[in-house]
């Protein structure tokens, strides 16, 4: 069998670790940083090329080899299916276009020795995760992935907030792989197949499979940011450095994407309908938290974290849709959902990268985060602006951007759902469409306030007012980006026909091919019923706007004067008259923040004669962490109180303990027996 | 010939959408200016107005960047394609293809996007003021909408306006509670977006009740009459998406002899005639709403919206 590809693969895997091992030796010499990201620059193109390669050239078939390293008796399997190949090209894509902003980024880097070697091990272990075909080398190198991200976390770890994100990262993370590995250990069975074809082979029983889902949900979404195990994820991401930070949510949480898919709907055989009723479930409400805790948020890369924490509810709500549908035997609708929830996937990765650029690149512009104290930094740093501006359309599911091609086609798909014939489907399908489109709307809202606040107005402080536009390879990282944005959402065609092997081995159908129709229309199931264009949209629009501006300067005046804003009279110079960020998003805290965060508002009226300013104080609860994680923390805090007694017993106190428990446990063993 | 005979058609709704909708404006104005007891201006005052406007210089705040300067233009392109794929006299339009309804709510999305940005670009408060206010809206609004887009597609079995409206054209298809819904809910979204009475006024300038009026504040000359030919816009159609899904009789079928659009041109006119009056009717009837109970009125189209959604998904299998 050819190997070739996979091979290439591998290497490029030993060269990411070999730089990572080089970086630690020369992490401080400044010139390492660069040699560093522009190998892994290289490694990850030629690592992106290959994917891109098996995806388009010769889909069908899956690559395997194996390797004699890790368990002696069960060694190490990898493969490159069509699933693989379309989540390499995500984390290679993302990696790629992560160095070459990190080569411009990673120079305003204070201690560069905590980055560069875990950098490249970061990259290694997510392509590794996404190769492995066996339970072992998933899981080990799942933790790789997990601990280089962690250590990146931690790269800034004196400042404020970093420390403690880095732990329950450290937890969430250690429950995730925890879950992960007893659903694998479910899925060997007694056995102990752990190689995955021995474990497709093997089917299992409905209520194991079903405690499998659970486990896989619990594992793939604690790292996805699944709600409620989305906590760390608004922590730990904008705590890293921003291209690692552009990583984890454009790509990492991707590949814990790969992760459930990889063992729903590859491994653990038919499903049953009402998996997907709960994966909707979790899918709706993520994605409608998600984005309202974002817009609650006044950190630029906070907001962009939980953004993550939307999207993901989105690409699980499409495949939510895949399982409803595929447990139906209803073979199209599924791969139209598959279908989307794989294009937001790559979309997501494309747009979340690109503003964690612009957020880091107006970070080190100005060392904000805290989009109260930006403002007017389009005047400064117009390239960047116009880039995040794209961005922030491509992710508020604007035409003809590509963002809103995917969300389209999870909408078609839950428009094909009343053919469902389960009731319990059918009364929940419509609620999570109705989740689906209020979120699209709150994202609207949350990036007017997060472009409109950072990057337009006055500056509020002096260091936005001073701010230099970001280095070129930053730029060009970005653009790159850009181009993508708007190439996927004009010519959405040929992304989904390069989806279609993927989405062919998982759900056993596929959408009809899309580019043959005449100007690139996409027509998910039939004309009569929906079809859209992009690139017309695209066309008519450019061509619209450009018209009536060339009337108008033609034959109407093009005169311009510049003066001070009217302002209905009362012009206020102070930048502090602007709107803020908390200002914009108070309408939306009193309409849906009462319910779900508890706001409540407080003004401190000082009495007239007092010179105390008047405060407004806003109080907002995180339930889920109310709810779900303070019991847990005082649960483990007691337990542990209770235990520490045992640390300060006598000679005689341990040697009863120890004989005691040799007694009970003998006890038990015959029993037992 | 046919393909002839398709551009014609095309070329001639986006011509007419845009030669008509100041009309629409006008004539809005002066049943309201009559339902007063007032002369109001003659109905072809906001040709004047515009004509006026795009001949006077631009007064540009100091710190405008250049989003100020391009929204105009995006939003008046983005509000015009999204009118000119809604089915106003005839269906099978050349272009329908490109966009079903969810993509036409979409782009009206887009245009709002850039308005709202342009609210924020001079930093002034009553800039601010308004793109707050108008994407709470917006959060309600849209879903709204899209629940309804749900109901009608659900029904028609497609998401296609032209479809819906042969769909809705027969016979067959009768009274039904889930249109009903669809139908009560479509309006307040389209007097929520449109900036009317009760949830704003297109006419105020009392600085903390307008939302519309407060974004566009700065704009001056041929901006504004780009944005107010958008507003325009987007008033028709929403009253021609009304029409051709609700209303959907007199609507020529693609393919036709030219006579007939011709008819169908007047029909289209007088549903418009129709709609515009009750919308003043409406107007002039009702009290503005404080801006907080807005989420209350638009909750009701959103809850309306998804029953209606809920009813179709439960009843039948489509």
């Amino acid at each position: 069998m050819d190997t070739l590809a996979i091979e290439v693969l591998l290497w490029c895997i030993v060269a990411l670790v070999a730089t990572g091992a080089m970086a630690v030796v020369f992490a401080r010499r400044p010139v390492t940083t660069i040699i560093v990201y522009v190998i892994t620059l290289i490694v990850s193109t030629i690592a992106l090329a290959t994917a891109c390669w098996i995806l388009v050239a010769d889909a069908a078939v899956a690559q395997q080899l194996r390797l004699p390293i890790g368990l002696p008796w069960l060694g190490a399997h990898f493969r490159l299916d069509p699933l693989a190949a379309a989540f390499l090209t995500v984390v290679n894509l993302g990696g790629a276009a992560a160095s070459l902003y990190g080569l411009g980024y990673g120079r305003h880097e204070h201690a560069p020795g905590r980055v560069l070697p875990f950098y490249p091990a970061f990259l290694a272990g997510m392509t590794l995760v996404v190769l492995a075909d066996d339970a072992f080398t998933f899981l080990f190198t799942w933790e790789l992935m997990s601990l280089a991200s962690w250590a990146l976390v931690m790269a800034h770890h004196r400042q404020e907030g970093n420390a403690r994100a880095g732990y329950i990262y450290l937890l969430m993370a250690g429950l995730g792989t925890l879950s992960l590995l007893l659903s694998f250990g479910l899925l060997a069975g007694t056995d102990g197949g752990y190689a995955f074809d021995a474990i497709r082979s093997s089917p299992l029983s409905p209520n194991l499979a079903a405690a499998v889902l659970a486990l896989a949900l619990l594992g793939a979404g604690s790292k996805a940011g699944l709600v409620p195990l989305h906590v760390w994820l608004p922590l730990a991401h904008p705590a890293a450095p921003s291209h690692v930070s552009a990583l984890m949510s454009g790509v990492m949480t991707k590949v814990a994407v790969y992760g459930f898919v990889r063992i729903v709907f590859d491994l653990l055989g038919p499903p049953i309908w009402w998996w997907g009723a709960v994966v909707l479930i979790f899918g709706g409400i993520t994605a409608v938290l998600g984005v309202l805790h974002a817009l609650m948020e006044h950190d630029l890369k906070r907001l962009l974290a939980y953004h993550t924490v939307e999207n993901i509810g989105i690409i699980f709500i499409g495949l939510g849709l895949a399982l409803s549908f595929r447990a139906s035997d209803m073979r199209g609708p599924a791969a139209l959902a598959m279908t989307a929830a794989l294009f937001h996937v790559f979309n997501h990765s494309v747009f979340k990268s690109l503003l964690f650029f612009g957020s880091g690149a107006v970070l080190t512009a100005t060392g904000e985060r805290d989009m109260e104290r930006l403002g007017g930094l389009i005047h400064r740093m117009p390239y960047t602006a116009f880039a995040f501006l794209i961005g922030s359309a491509a992710i508020s599911a604007l035409p003809p951007f590509n963002g809103f091609v995917s969300e389209w086609l999870t909408f078609q798909a839950i428009l094909l759902s009343p053919q469902l014939p389960q009731w319990g489907l059918k009364f929940l399908v419509p609620a999570v469409g109705g989740l689906l489109a209020l979120s699209a709307a709150l994202a609207a809202a949350c990036f007017v306030k997060a472009f409109g606040i950072t990057f337009l107005g006055r500056a509020r402080t002096s260091v936005a007012e001073k701010a230099k536009e970001t280095d070129i390879c930053s730029l060009s990282a970005m653009f790159g980006f850009v181009f993508l944005c708007l190439v996927a959402g004009i010519l959405p065609g040929y992304f989904i026909n390069a989806l279609s092997p993927v989405v062919q081995m998982l759900v056993s159908a596929q959408m009809p091919q899309q580019t043959a129709l005449e100007w690139f229309t996409i027509v998910p199931v039939v004309e009569s019923r929906s079809s859209y264009n992009g690139l017309v949209l695209f066309i008519l629009i450019t061509f619209a706007a450009c018209l009536a501006a060339y009337v108008i300067h033609r034959w109407a005046s093009h005169a311009i004067r510049r003066s001070a804003p009217w302002d209905c009279g009362f012009p206020d110079a102070n930048p502090a008259a602007q709107y803020t960020a908390g200002s914009f998003a108070q309408p939306i805290r009193r309409v849906f923040g009462t319910v779900v965060f508890h706001a409540r508002e407080e003004v401190d009226m000082p009495p007239p004669g007092d010179p105390r300013p008047a405060t407004l104080h806003v109080y907002l609860q995180d339930r889920v962490w109310d709810a779900l994680y303070e019991p847990i923390a005082k649960v483990v805090g007691v337990t542990a109180d209770g235990f520490n007694r045992v640390q300060f017993l006598s000679i005689r106190g341990y040697l009863t303990l120890v004989s005691g428990a040799l007694v009970v446990l003998l006890v038990v063993l015959a029993v037992w027996q | 010939m046919a393909v002839i005979l398709d551009v014609l058609v095309q070329l001639g709704q986006l011509l007419l959408v845009l030669l008509l909708a100041p009309l629409l404006t006008g004539y809005v104005r002066k049943i309201k200016a009559r339902l007063l007891r007032r002369q109001g201006p003659p109905l072809i005052q906001p040709y004047r107005d515009l004509l006026k406007l795009i001949r006077k210089e631009v007064v540009l705040a100091d710190n405008a960047s250049w989003v100020f300067r391009v929204a105009p233009y995006v939003i008046f392109a983005a509000t015009w394609v999204a009118a000119a794929l809604v089915p106003t006299f005839a269906t099978g339009l050349m272009l329908s293809p490109a966009a079903d309804l969810i993509a036409i709510v979409a782009l009206l999305g887009s245009a709002r996007f850039m308005l709202a940005l342009a609210g924020l670009d001079v930093g002034t408060s009553f800039g601010g003021i308004g793109s707050s206010r108008e994407m709470m809206i917006a959060t309600l609004a849209e879903p709204a909408m899209l629940m309804i887009a749900f109901t009608v597609s659900l029904l028609a079995g497609s998401t296609q306006l032209s479809s819906v409206a042969t769909f809705m054209q027969k016979p067959d298809v009768g009274l039904r509670v889930s249109l009903a819904m669809a139908l009560v809910g479509l309006i307040m979204v389209a007097i929520a977006e449109n900036a009317r009475i009760p949830v704003d006024n297109p006419a105020t300038h009392l600085e903390l009740t307008m939302v519309h009026e407060a974004m566009i504040l700065e704009y001056s000359g041929r901006h504004l009459a780009v944005i107010e030919l958008a507003a325009s816009l987007k008033l028709l159609l929403y009253m021609s998406l009304i029409g051709c899904v609700f209303v959907p009789w007199g609507v020529a079928v693609a393919g036709q002899e030219l006579t007939a659009y011709a008819g169908s041109v007047v029909v289209y006119g007088f549903k418009l005639a129709v709609g515009g009056f009750l919308l003043a009717v409406f107007e002039t009837a009702t009290a503005k709403m404080r801006v907080f109970r807005v989420s209350d009125f638009l909750g009701a189209a959103l809850m309306l919206g998804l029953l209606a959604a809920l009813l179709l998904f439960v009843s039948r299998s489509v």
